[in-house]
């Protein structure tokens, strides 16, 4: 009978240190852990150096994470779909120019077409738009995925390739024009003031959040009882709860306590016949729209990837094309549905970058490849294939993003925010694998 | 052990492969060889590196698409143009290089291309790990590393796997490409054990192997290949180790000069 999970194992070394003993007992990745202490100092760093320096730390306030928060989204998404082609050892570097190439098909489609044919700004416009660029990113995507696995043409070519080709595309298309106004309702989805949820629909996202979280443990507690595995003990099973639930509620403290501008607030008063009292009115922003979009993908990714028989085989091929090729698995199609999901996250980021921009340009996008592959292998995603997870790649989002607002803040000029950025991009890589090394 | 009982051969083969040939740019890989496997039989397939061996049975496994030739499995003609068409004859193989993805844990493995989903259709990790103890305990009790990716194995350890995976979905014909070359003697012995054990369940095995005592000791009849052509296919019984050797290195017929 096994009573601790590993404790039968002979080959689990004896725990001492009561670190060691935490993380064994809740079985935290110790990756994960890394990096959010990572992201801890960058913020903590930027914030103190801001204080410090300029006399205003800037980085730790709820406006500034908000922030960061919606500028995260559009990497974010995409470098969920980055893990997938990462973990089957392929690459794509066309996703910046199939963004841009969608959001102009998106512009076309909304300002140029629809409106000729149901009325300007008319309630369905936004999700022809929407889809339209959903489509478009998924069968460009299939394409890559095609040529790569049915005509053996590496990734590395034919996304090089993608990246030149869906840029010019993108401007044949629009004539080189920016194409703007965009529809107000689509705007949302770029999170401004009227693109987030409030105050209550935030707590309402909080909650749920908290419940999932509590019903995640209580069921695999149950889980683990029905199949008579080891359990975690019950207090790592509160911990985790506890750390969970918190988390969340401090999220929706934090967006909440970020309020709308005077000027907005004038305006939206005015509007709506409100008077504004004599302290001032104080609405909360709440959750960006884009973020919830992020979180959703970020779920139903890891869902995917992790309970899903699509994401098994991702990790297979990753881990041996040979032998998941054995195992009956369509190696070839599964190729093609990666490259086209990663098309469809570009399609998704398309709609967001360029709600948030107000307008479809020709080089939205531009080296977006570069920040969503640096976020994948940040975020611990291996180059040599088998390995990555979504939260990682998101998380490795959040500290590229960290990086380059906090040095914005705190007046670092364009030249040192590349080298800085590169540098950690490949001092990330170099700490992973000594941590690989050694956790072996 | 083989030489206790005789094999029933008057019944229709569990296998018959016929006049099987695939090439590689011009390579007659196997050039017009038959064999076949009767219930509860153990077919040694001998020859140099390169003789054929492997690339026949991968063909029988799905792995390669035969340029020509018939597979009959029962005796009736079947259709294996894929891993899976092998898998849905009961045909399971397990293969010289294991053919285990590495990053994944034991119960993935033993299941990858067939796991066990929960009514929702998501993989159901715990009930397949569940089934995994429940075999390893049959075939390998040591086994415990139940959680960690098969990379952290010993090569007894992984070579449990790659057998549990075979034998765990009820095979029929058992394909096994030199199922004890990278094990120590303790774990050779146990690979033999368990080959008499599904022999006398009737599961038909081909066994390719290079070390002819294996051969002599736990194969009903062997077919030699050299240079892609089948030299012949005798029963081990008639034969001394010489004449088997004979086969294989000078591609003659035992008692000829």
């Amino acid at each position: 009978m096994t009573d601790m999970s590993n404790s039968g194992d002979p080959a689990t070394p004896t725990i001492k240190s009561p670190v060691a003993r935490f993380i064994h007992a809740t079985e935290l990745d110790t990756r994960l852990l890394g990096m959010l202490g990572a992201l801890a100092l960058i913020w903590i760093g930027f914030h103190v150096y801001g204080a410090v320096v300029n006399g205003f730390g800037a980085f730790l306030t709820p406006r500034n994470l908000w922030n960061l928060s919606v500028q995260t989204s559009s990497i974010g998404i995409m470098a969920c779909g980055m893990v997938l082609v990462i973990v089957t050892r392929h690459i794509d570097l066309s996703v910046g120019s199939v963004l841009g190439f969608c959001a102009i098909i998106m512009g076309v489609t909304q300002v140029w077409l629809l409106p000729q044919l149901v009325g300007l700004e008319h309630w369905s416009i936004w999700i022809i738009a929407v889809i339209v660029g959903l489509i478009t990113g998924t069968l460009v995507g299939a394409f890559h995925g095609y040529l790569i696995a049915y005509h053996s043409i590496p990734a590395f070519i034919v996304t090089l390739g993608g990246l030149l080709a869906w840029r010019g595309a993108g401007f044949l298309v629009a004539r080189g024009e920016t194409i703007s106004p965009v529809d107000s309702t689509f705007r949302l989805l770029g999170g401004t003031a009227d693109g987030a949820i409030g105050a209550t629909g935030s707590w309402i996202v909080g909650l749920v959040g908290v419940v999932a979280v509590v019903a995640s443990v209580i069921l695999g507690r149950r889980q683990r009882i029905t199949h008579g595995f080891g359990l975690r003990p019950v207090w790592a099973d509160w911990f985790i709860a506890l750390v969970g639930s918190a988390t969340m509620i401090g999220a929706v403290l934090l967006v909440n306590s970020y309020y709308w501008p005077r000027g907005i607030v004038r305006r939206y008063a005015a509007e709506n016949n409100i008077t504004i009292p004599q302290e001032g009115l104080f609405i909360s922003y709440g959750f960006a729209i884009p973020v919830l979009i992020l979180l959703a993908v970020g779920i139903i990714m890891t869902l995917v990837m992790s309970r899903t028989r699509f994401g098994r085989y991702v990790y297979a091929i990753g881990g041996n094309p040979e032998a998941a090729a054995l195992a009956g698995i369509n190696t070839k199609w599964m190729t093609v549905k990666i490259f086209a999901l990663m098309g469809f996250l570009a399609g998704l980021s398309a709609a967001v970058a360029s709600a948030r921009l107000g307008s479809a340009t020709n080089a939205l996008g531009t080296l977006d490849e570069l920040y969503v592959i640096a976020a994948a292998v940040i975020g611990g995603t291996s180059l040599a294939g088998g390995v990555g997870t979504i939260y990682g790649a998101i998380l490795g989002a959040v500290v590229m993003q960290s990086l380059q607002t906090g040095m914005v803040l705190i007046g670092f000029d364009a030249a040192i925010q590349q080298i800085v950025v590169g540098s950690v991009l490949v001092l990330a890589v170099y700490l992973d694998n000594l941590y690989r090394r050694t956790s072996k | 052990m083989s030489t206790s009982k005789t094999i029933d051969r008057s019944g229709t083969p569990l296998v018959d492969m016929r006049d099987i040939c695939i090439s590689f740019g011009g390579v007659h890989a196997v050039d017009h060889v038959s064999v076949d496997l009767y219930p509860g039989e153990v077919v040694g397939l001998l020859g140099h590196n390169g003789a054929g061996k492997s690339t026949l049975i991968k063909i029988l496994s799905g792995a390669y698409a035969m340029d020509s030739g018939e597979i009959y499995v029962d005796g009736e003609n079947a259709t294996i143009n894929n891993p899976r068409d092998a898998r849905s004859y009961n045909i399971e193989t397990i293969y010289q290089t294991l053919a285990l993805a590495d990053n994944l844990d034991a119960a993935s493995n033993l299941f990858l291309g067939r796991e066990l989903v929960s009514p929702l259709g998501f993989v159901n990790d715990d009930a397949m790990e569940a089934e995994t103890r429940k075999i390893m305990a049959r075939l390998n009790p040591n086994f415990k590393k139940f959680k960690d990716p098969v990379s952290a194995l010993s090569g007894g350890q992984r070579q449990s796997v790659a057998i549990a995976r075979a034998v765990y979905f009820n095979a029929r014909i058992l394909i096994m490409d030199e199922p004890t070359a990278a094990l120590g003697p303790h774990e050779t012995q146990m690979v033999s054990e368990l080959i008499t054990q599904l022999k006398a369940e009737g599961i038909g095995i081909f066994l390719i192997s290079h070390d002819i005592h294996d051969v002599m000791e736990l194969c009903d009849r062997a077919s030699v290949m050299k240079n892609g052509k089948l030299v012949g296919t005798v029963d081990v019984d008639d034969v001394s180790d010489d004449d088997l050797l004979g086969m294989i290195i000078l591609g003659k017929q035992p008692g000829e000069a």
